[in-house]
């Protein structure tokens, strides 16, 4: 047994009733390395995480820790064996302290009070050791989200985590805060520390990971010094094909303007503004691209847009003012001027999950003539059209009494797309088109808004991933902290200044 | 709605299963307090529909279940949990009275149609307060439609003492309804059947009936039933779409208080033809039942109002028979229905769906927890038509 | 009304409120920890039915408040395992207890003494007696503080110095141990609590448990000290009103005191006065019996502000993959 080995994994299987997420899984971590495990959506990473932390058990095979077996029926035994865990999504209670979230399952002792003192100590000497500054008072739900990932990373390092393990962690993270991270992570591995990175971003897999594994449908594909192998060489090994990461699109040939909008400015439910000021303009025939981080406003532009909250400002389509503020403001409105909206969340919004095909096929149309008669609902029309739907948008299976929830994301998304499009709407609008989608559906996705842009639409697309705004766009705009921090063209921009902008940093702030 | 296991099983055979484990618990109770469980049930099941006698009693108590069972199923498909069946029922009540008693009607024909919207209104008010507080104030409704139950038997109290008794009465009730607002009962229109000259089961049946298909054509059929069962479903996605959760909410809420008033029809005017103290007893709470165990579907709903209809007839005759019995010994199984077929119902789905699983060669859909298809490629999946 | 009679309100209310805000320290801790609870009505009338009875049965009141607690720790398991083991729906299952309670109360009842569902008095050392606190009588005359500390805080039965007691018991708990911590956490991200590597089942059932020893003590309360003897559906919705005094005092201990005394102030007012004048309009005594149901929904409606419950409320924990 060796034991410059952190962690070594032998022969893990688990399977979910008849789906195989892991498939006799066998991978090498070296103590003190940074290592890549890198994987579409559905690939079994976050299985096989699962069982490192103890969430699952594997149906067979081994775990050995430091050379030893090791068994992790739970989390504690995980913890005690020095694995911390820093997840996609935090697990931290809102309005708790930092320190109370540090301490929480590892007080020490009865009452809170000397539990507190003596974690406070500690807590400043770790943020100080590794340059994690953080508030120890400070209540969660008020920091920003990379503190909070650093409240997190000290959560594990308080139960002396030898082996951190971070699932997806840059998703929700500006290009800067990333790079803090980074350093962060090679501060802890300089000092010994094992980190286990998960993530399906080829760029942070090249620059800091000194191991990568690649899995591909619950298998291990391979594992290669990240030194020795290419973004192209790892994607073709995730995806088992060459990928095509560029989109074939002529030049745009834009139109009359179809969107306007100035100075909107929308507050949240706790009066907080999420939207200070936007003014932009979309022509028919281009795509205008929104970038950012996930939270800077993005989601409450396409929701006024789409209709379903307030503002106030001005909102122009075809030169008509549409009512933001009273009781017209609402998605049926919207629909009628022509807009149609793909939402950022499926599965929450664009489609019922337990509605079968042919029912989310109207789904925000069901007031359509066509898919009424008299006082009843057209059940066939809506079948027929669904059945149209899906062959033209190559949705898998193709049974329109399969329930939603059935399909994999991909033919979910198809099917918004497909109800979207076919109403020949003058605006799109789309949200994170391709989350949670597999690559061959994303080509396809891609070329259809492509399609859609050059019939004369116009077309505003958020996205979180630079890569797609990069490709698809024909105008880039960046949101940072409800305004728009700046506007490029693609051709004459990188990713570097538009994580600047994204990060709130104009050419005017030094 | 579960694809884990065929329809017939989850429609049929989980609801039998839960009624069974009631049933059984039922029994064991029975046995507790030094009777036969087995005495009990023969006395229950031949009294309830061993006779034209008990068929007609069983299928009058249906009637109200009917209704009470079809306004809990329609506010469950929007999500609204409305437990004030029993105060709507009882302004339902009010209602009907009201109509019966202003007018000089010639003939039941004329004056049924009338009760109907009569009741239908004042139950589909009295649920408007809480639905309207529900969605302006984020008054959780369960709360709310349980205390406008304590209300509304107050406020019955004080018009049956105080207004609406008849002068010089001692009696809380009003005067008894002319013949033109009187419902004939079955011994008057099917004297060929042998119900007794007494029996309370009258015409009303037929309007349960009629609600039933009704409520089915409404739910599945129509824009507004499309958007009830959306909205109950989701509430982002609802918004997403145009579907305006004020509107929805209000609108099963007022539907569902609708149909709970609708009892009164069968109660007030069909049987006691004048308006008593409680008329509604305690069918609001069995209509919880009744649409759990009917899964929110009319014909389910018809069925388990049936059942619930045979139990409180077959608990009266054990009240008779029995010494010590009593009524409350129907609470009791009407409880433990709930129970089993409400919050421990994966006691028992869980169980079943394992078995169907296993018996399974293709591989199916996700489990319930998961929301995207696992592992493998997603387009390979092969999922259960 | 004069001085005396504002302190005989008060001393009222108290013996009023204290069912009230037991239940409503039930509510707490269950809420707090994640576990709606509709069923504390149905707890508080099982306990009241078998404290009754016991203590009829065996001339002790102590050992009818054992299995009072006993009678409504069952339906608090019961709940627990519809809710957290087997996920159920947490209304439904309170629901369901409210009316198993109501029916098996009378069942039993009339099993065990054919007294159409209640049960017979009690007297004597099966009921709990008034505790004169030390010194009541001699510093009664007093001006003002005498008959403040000698008829309204004195006289009482013990469970309503240990329902006062609870409040800062609860309190302490909740905010000072490392078990309030964790109870916290769990009803607001379960997730926080399981990868933290502490049992998420075993914090809630560990609060119902204590919801149904506290239920326990307001139903035998209700029967042995507040009332002399179990009659059908005694609890009269007091566990719904100790819901809403719940949101009202937004999950806290101390609020949760004030809350309860007020509603315990109407009930009080509306015993003292059962048909009032106002204004020459004379106010119907059924109003007077509805008004702690009237204020119920008027205080949902309203006056509570924006009252955030727990966020894990209601839900059954899940592991997210």
């Amino acid at each position: 047994m060796d034991e410059t080995l952190a962690i070594e994994l032998r022969g893990i299987s688990k399977a979910f009733g008849p789906v195989q997420a892991n498939k006799d899984i066998s991978i090498q971590v070296k103590r003190g390395t940074i290592h890549g495990i890198i994987g579409e959506n559905g690939a079994g990473k976050s299985t096989l995480m699962s069982i490192l932390y103890g969430f699952y058990r594997a149906d067979s095979g081994e775990v050995f820790i430091g050379g030893k077996k090791t068994e992790i029926p739970d989390s504690q035994a995980a913890i005690d064996a020095g694995i911390g865990m820093v997840f996609q999504h935090f697990k931290l209670v809102e309005n708790f302290t930092v320190l109370e979230n540090v301490i929480l399952g590892a007080e020490d002792g009865r009452l809170l009070k000397p539990s507190l003192a003596k974690a406070r100590k500690l807590l400043k000497k770790l943020a100080d050791d590794y340059e994690m500054d953080v508030d120890p008072d400070a209540i969660i739900e008020d920091l920003g989200v990379g503190q909070q990932q650093r409240v997190e990373i000290l959560k594990a390092l308080y139960r002396e985590a030898d082996i951190l393990i971070l699932d997806e962690p840059t998703g929700v993270l500006t290009p800067a805060e990333a790079d803090h991270l980074f350093r962060i992570l090679k501060g802890l591995r300089d000092e010994g520390k094992t980190i286990i990175l998960i993530t399906h971003k080829l760029r942070e897999i090249m620059e800091i990971t000194d191991t990568v594994s690649v899995m591909r449908r619950g298998e291990m594909t391979a594992t290669v010094k990240t030194a020795e192998t290419s973004p192209e060489q790892l994607a073709e090994l995730m995806v088992g094909r060459k990928v095509l990461l560029r989109v074939d699109k002529m030049p745009a040939t834009p139109g009359d303007v179809v969107l306007e909008v100035e100075n909107l400015r929308v507050v949240d439910d706790r009066n907080v503004e999420r939207l200070r000021g936007i003014d932009l303009t979309i022509r028919a025939g281009e795509v205008l691209g929104i970038a950012g981080v996930s939270g800077n406003g993005q989601s409450e532009l396409l929701e006024i847009l789409g209709g379903y909250a307030k503002g106030t400002g001005v909102i122009r389509v075809n030169g008509q003012q549409i009512d933001i503020t009273g009781s017209a403001s609402v998605a049926r409105t919207r629909r009628a001027r022509g807009i149609a909206h793909v939402p950022e969340d499926r599965q929450r919004e664009g489609l019922i999950m337990d509605y079968r095909a042919w029912e989310n096929i109207g789904f925000g149309y069901h007031d359509d003539p066509k898919f009424n008669s008299g006082l009843l609902m057209d059940n066939s029309a809506l079948k027929a059209d669904c059945v149209d739907k899906m062959e033209r948008f190559d949705v898998r299976p193709p049974d329109p009494n399969l329930a939603a929830k059935n399909f994999s994301g991909g033919n979910q998304q198809k099917i918004v797309l497909a109800r979207e499009i076919e109403r020949n709407p003058d605006l799109l609008l789309i949200g994170q088109p391709t989350r949670g989608v597999d690559i061959g559906a994303i080509e396809f996705i891609h070329q259809q808004i492509v399609a859609l842009r050059d019939q004369g639409k116009a077309i505003l697309l958020v996205s979180v991933e630079l890569d797609e705004i990069m490709a698809l766009s024909d105008r880039i705009a960046v949101m940072f902290d409800g305004r728009i921090m700046g506007e490029r063209l693609p051709s004459e921009t990188n990713q570097g200044e538009l994580g600047l902008l994204m990060a709130g940093i104009t050419e005017d702030a030094a | 709605m579960n694809d884990a296991m065929p329809k017939w099983a989850d429609i049929v055979l989980i609801p039998l299963i839960n009624l069974a484990l009631a049933l059984f618990v039922s029994g064991l109770v029975v046995a507790l307090i030094g009777k036969n469980p087995f005495e009990a049930l023969y006395i229950l099941v031949s009294g309830s529909v061993g006779s034209a006698y008990g068929w007609g009693y069983t299928l009058f108590y249906a009637t109200n279940f009917i209704f009470t069972g079809l306004s809990v199923a329609v506010a469950f498909h929007a999500r609204l949990f409305n437990i004030g069946g029993e105060g709507q029922a009882a302004l339902g009540g009010l209602g009907v009275a009201l109509v019966a008693l202003s007018i000089d009607w010639p003939h039941w024909a004329l004056a049924l149609p009338v009760a109907v919207i009569g009741g239908m209104v004042f139950g589909a008010l009295w649920a408007a307060v809480p639905a309207y507080l529900q969605v302006r104030r984020g008054s959780h409704i369960v709360i709310t439609t349980i205390m406008f139950n304590y209300i509304a038997a107050a406020l019955m109290v004080y018009l049956l003492a105080n207004v609406l008794k008849v002068p010089g009465s001692a009696s809380p009730e009003t005067a008894r309804f002319i013949e033109g607002a009187r419902l004939p009962n079955a011994a008057d229109i099917l004297p060929w059947v042998g119900f007794s000259r007494s029996t309370p089961l009258n015409v009303s049946f037929l309007v349960a009936v009629l609600a039933c298909i009704g409520v089915y054509f409404l739910i599945w059929r129509t824009r507004l039933g499309y958007e009830i069962r959306a909205f109950g479903h989701s509430e982002p996605a609802a918004l997403y779409a145009g579907i305006s959760p004020v509107r929805i909410t209000m609108l099963a809420m007022l539907i569902s208080g609708g149909l709970s008033g609708l009892m009164a029809i069968n109660a007030v005017m069909g049987e006691a033809e004048r308006l008593v103290l409680d008329p509604v007893q305690g069918a609001g709470f069995v209509g919880i039942a009744v649409a759990l165990m009917g899964r929110s579907h009319p014909l389910g709903v018809f069925i388990a109002a049936l059942l619930f209809g045979a139990l409180y007839q077959g608990g009266a005759e054990l009240t008779f028979e029995m010494n010590g019995m009593t009524r409350e010994m129907i609470l009791v199984i009407q409880a433990l229905v709930i129970l089993f077929t409400g919050a421990l119902d994966n006691m028992v789905r869980s169980p079943v769906e394992r078995m169907f699983l296993s018996r399974r060669r293709q591989p199916s859909a996700p489990l319930p927890t998961t929301p995207m298809t696992p592992g493998g490629h997603p387009d390979d999946a092969k999922v259960e038509p | 009304m004069d001085f005396l009679g504002v302190i005989q309100l008060l001393d009222s209310s108290l013996r009023l409120a204290t069912p009230l805000l037991l239940a409503c320290l039930a509510g707490l801790f269950s809420e707090r920890a994640g576990i709606f609870d509709i069923g504390l009505e149905g707890k508080m009338l099982a306990s009241a039915f078998f404290s009754a009875a016991v203590a009829s049965y065996t001339g002790s009141v102590w050992i009818g408040l054992m299995a009072g607690i006993g009678a409504s720790l069952v339906l608090a398991a019961i709940h627990g395992v519809a809710s957290i083991t087997f996920r159920g729906n947490q209304l439904i299952s309170g629901v369901a207890i409210n009316f198993l309670a109501s029916g098996l109360t009378v069942v039993i009842g009339e099993a065990w003494f054919s007294l159409g569902g209640r049960t017979p008095q009690l007297e004597g050392a099966a009921r709990f007696q008034e505790i004169t606190l030390p010194f009541a009588n001699a510093v009664r005359d007093v001006p003002y503080l005498g008959p403040i500390y000698a008829d309204f805080l004195s006289g009482h039965s013990i469970l309503v110095y240990v329902a006062l007691a609870l409040v800062p018991i609860t309190w302490w708990v909740l905010f000072r141990t490392r078990f309030g911590l964790r109870l916290r956490a769990v009803g607001e991200n379960p997730a926080a609590v399981d990868t933290a590597g502490v049992s998420v089942v075993g914090l809630r059932y560990a609060a119902v448990m204590i919801c149904g020893v506290l239920t326990g003590i307001a139903g035998a309360y209700l029967a042995t000290a507040l009332s002399a003897g179990f009659v059908k559906e005694m609890s009269a919705g007091r566990g719904f009103i100790a819901l809403a005094a719940l949101i009202f005092a937004k999950w806290r201990p101390w609020y949760a005191l004030g809350a309860t005394l007020l509603f315990g102030l109407l009930e009080a007012l509306g015993n003292r006065f059962q048909s009032l004048d106002l204004f020459g309009i004379p106010i119907p005594t059924q109003f007077m019996q509805a008004l702690p149901y009237i204020l119920t929904v008027v205080i949902l409606a309203g006056f509570v502000g924006r009252a955030i419950p727990p966020r894990a409320g209601g839900e059954p924990y899940v592991k997210e993959r």
